[in-house]
């Protein structure tokens, strides 16, 4: 393949594209281990189950409703898979999170892992591995945009453009406003925060709602991308595990500008050389622990 | 531990392939020993690693290989898969020890991810079909392990038993000495507290290198045993699937204790060979059996028996 400019760009943009994907989840990994101290590893799962919603609610909500003609839209996704897979994290972390809060963090590693293996379970049994085609992608998003230097996906265009303007919306409200200090204020000092009349137990089932609403919102963006698949979450989450470890979770910044790097990056070792561009990320994580132990935007846990 | 313990399990291991599917009991017998070599780390070291299949599986694959393409005898293909593996720990530990705590978990899990790469790529892997067929061969030139006694009118494969029941009770008495070494209690006060270990003198980061790769080379042993009883080397010995299988073993049975891997690596295979008819279901089992075991049950059942024992086991 000849490295000129056009193949090398749309490469690149393909890995931005890819990098909003790692900087969603790796954003709500961040959020939620800055209140809750676990690794979420249902994470993977969760954005898996976003694109179920999505293509569930296309496909088969209208005939399970009596109405063979009713699709759950696009955009009605958007917002239901967030809610729904939301709702199930409030679950899980009233029901078993919170009994885990005195013990040893690995525990809440396992237990999300367990979670992961039930939910990845569940849709292996009634879903294909190779996946499924996600047909609800609205018609204002098809077809290519011609950004002067090459023609692309008018939707990934949108994925990238709204999965910004999520994390840095994401970014603003923590880092920026009052709801933002007080999530701040109760990962430095929870019993501080308890002390000045904040309801912190329910901040943090919030929060943990919030972040795995996030992982949601990614995989309904993913489904008209990539083909609908049980172990799409799995495969995901071992890259943006590595993703966090080179970017550390202590900042939020930084887990978003590591993601869309390491995407972009990624993209351009496609170019360069191929067979390398699936271990890349993980190379990188190699070099950065050799480098800088406590990654690029990282403090130690 | 009791004496009389020791010699009744020695005992029932010996007796065993009689009254057992012999094939079954030796991958009992491998997986008790990749868990007991994990917990060495987990429960002795409290180092969680959630790559350890990279070692089991990746052992399988070199000694699969040496035995399979370059005619290796079956001892010095263990013995080739055990050091590969030990080697790979000592890469994967220099780097994983970095860092502390959950970051440990997830940098073992992305370096094996690029070992699962590697075994996917690597042009004498068989890629997705990994590599079937592996000879078991003559053990030391002169005893062919795939010879079966006839015992009661069934054929039994007992060279191949005795020879990983053999291996199993080397690596088990490898790891039992280690314990019960003033190095194992260094390794325990490392668990317990870490800046106080330090303080006291001893290089927390060599002791923790060297469990790690003390583990990783055994768990490599096992990978090549179970290489040799299956003679096969697949993508699932070195998958994530795997390197969780064997924290919820050690979990199950019961985290630092002696006895606990192996017999929740007994459960386990139990359950999965058990439940076949469940299909993929196996996976939400073995999933509810994690949340379970995490929520309620963290001592595991040798733990927990230990505990009304009042003593430890």
């Amino acid at each position: 393949m000849g490295m000129s400019f056009q193949t090398v760009m749309s490469q690149v943009m393909l890995g931005l594209n890819n990098g909003v994907f790692y900087a969603i989840l790796s954003l709500g990994l961040a959020v939620i281990f800055g209140l809750l101290n676990i690794v979420n590893f249902v994470h993977g799962a969760l954005y898996m189950l976003g694109a179920y919603v999505a293509l569930l609610g296309f496909n088969q909500l209208g005939p399970l409703l009596g109405r063979p003609d009713f699709h759950l839209n696009y955009w009605a996704a958007l917002i239901v898979a967030p809610l729904v897979v939301g709702a199930l994290g409030v679950l899980i972390e009233k029901t078993m999170l919170r009994r885990l809060r005195k013990f040893d963090h690995l525990y809440g590693l396992l237990l999300t892992f367990g979670l992961a293996l039930i939910i990845q379970g569940v849709f292996t049994n009634y879903f294909n591995v190779s996946g499924d085609a996600y047909d609800g992608k609205p018609e204002v998003l098809s077809g290519v945009v011609d950004l002067g230097f090459m023609l692309f996906p008018r939707y990934r265009v949108w994925v990238i453009g709204i999965s910004l303007v999520v994390c840095f919306g994401t970014w603003f409200v923590i880092e920026r406003t009052k709801l933002g200090s007080y999530l701040r204020a109760g990962t430095e000092n929870p019993e501080l925060v308890k002390a000045f009349g904040i309801n912190v137990p329910l901040m943090i089932t919030l929060t943990y709602g919030f972040g795995v609403g996030l992982a949601a919102f990614a995989g309904v963006l993913a489904a008209p991308i990539y083909s609908v698949s049980p172990v799409m979450g799995s495969e995901m989450i071992i890259t943006v595990f590595a993703v966090v470890v080179i970017g550390g979770m202590g900042s939020i910044m930084g887990s978003i500008v590591t993601g869309l790097l390491l995407g972009m990056v990624e993209g351009f070792t496609k170019v360069v050389y191929a067979p390398a561009s699936g271990t890349v990320i993980f190379l990188i994580m190699v070099i950065v622990l050799l480098v800088k132990p406590a990654g690029l935007f990282g403090k130690e846990a | 531990m009791n004496r009389y313990l020791w010699l009744a399990l020695l005992a029932l291991g010996l007796l065993a392939p009689f009254a057992v599917y012999p094939v079954f009991m030796m991958k009992l017998l491998c997986f008790a020993l990749f868990a007991a070599a994990f917990n060495l780390l987990l429960g002795y070291t409290g180092l969680l690693s959630f790559g350890h299949a990279a070692f089991f599986g990746g052992a399988a694959y070199v000694t699969g290989h040496l035995v399979k393409n370059l005619g290796l005898t079956p001892e010095l293909g263990v013995l080739a898969g055990t050091l590969f593996a030990g080697l790979l720990g000592y890469l994967v530990g220099s780097l994983a020890i970095r860092r502390q705590g959950i970051y440990f978990a997830m940098v073992t899990l992305a370096l094996a991810q690029i070992v699962y790469f590697l075994a996917l790529k690597l042009p004498f892997t068989g890629g997705e079909d990994g590599l079937q067929g592996i000879p078991r061969g003559l053990l030391f030139g002169l005893i062919d392990l795939n010879r079966h006694v006839t015992v009661g009118g069934t054929p039994l494969p007992l060279a191949l038993y005795y020879f990983i029941f053999a291996l199993f009770c080397l690596g088990f008495g490898i790891i039992y000495r280690a314990i019960h070494s003033p190095f194992g209690q260094v390794l325990k006060a490392i668990r317990e507290n870490e800046p106080r270990a330090r303080s006291l003198g001893y290089k927390v980061e060599r002791f923790k290198l060297i469990a790690f790769v003390l583990s990783s080379a055994l768990a490599g042993m096992a990978g090549a045993m179970k290489c040799l009883v299956f003679q096969l080397a697949s993508l699932t010995d070195v998958s994530w699937h795997t390197s969780g299988e064997v924290v919820l073993m050690t979990l199950l049975g019961g985290v630092g204790t002696v006895l606990g891997p192996a017999a929740g690596a007994f459960t386990v295979v139990t359950l999965q060979s058990q439940l076949t008819m469940v299909g993929p279901w196996i996976t939400v089992i073995i999933g509810g059996i994690f949340v379970v075991c995490v929520l309620v049950f963290r001592r595991g059942f040798v733990g927990e028996l230990g505990r009304l024992l009042r003593r430890s086991l």
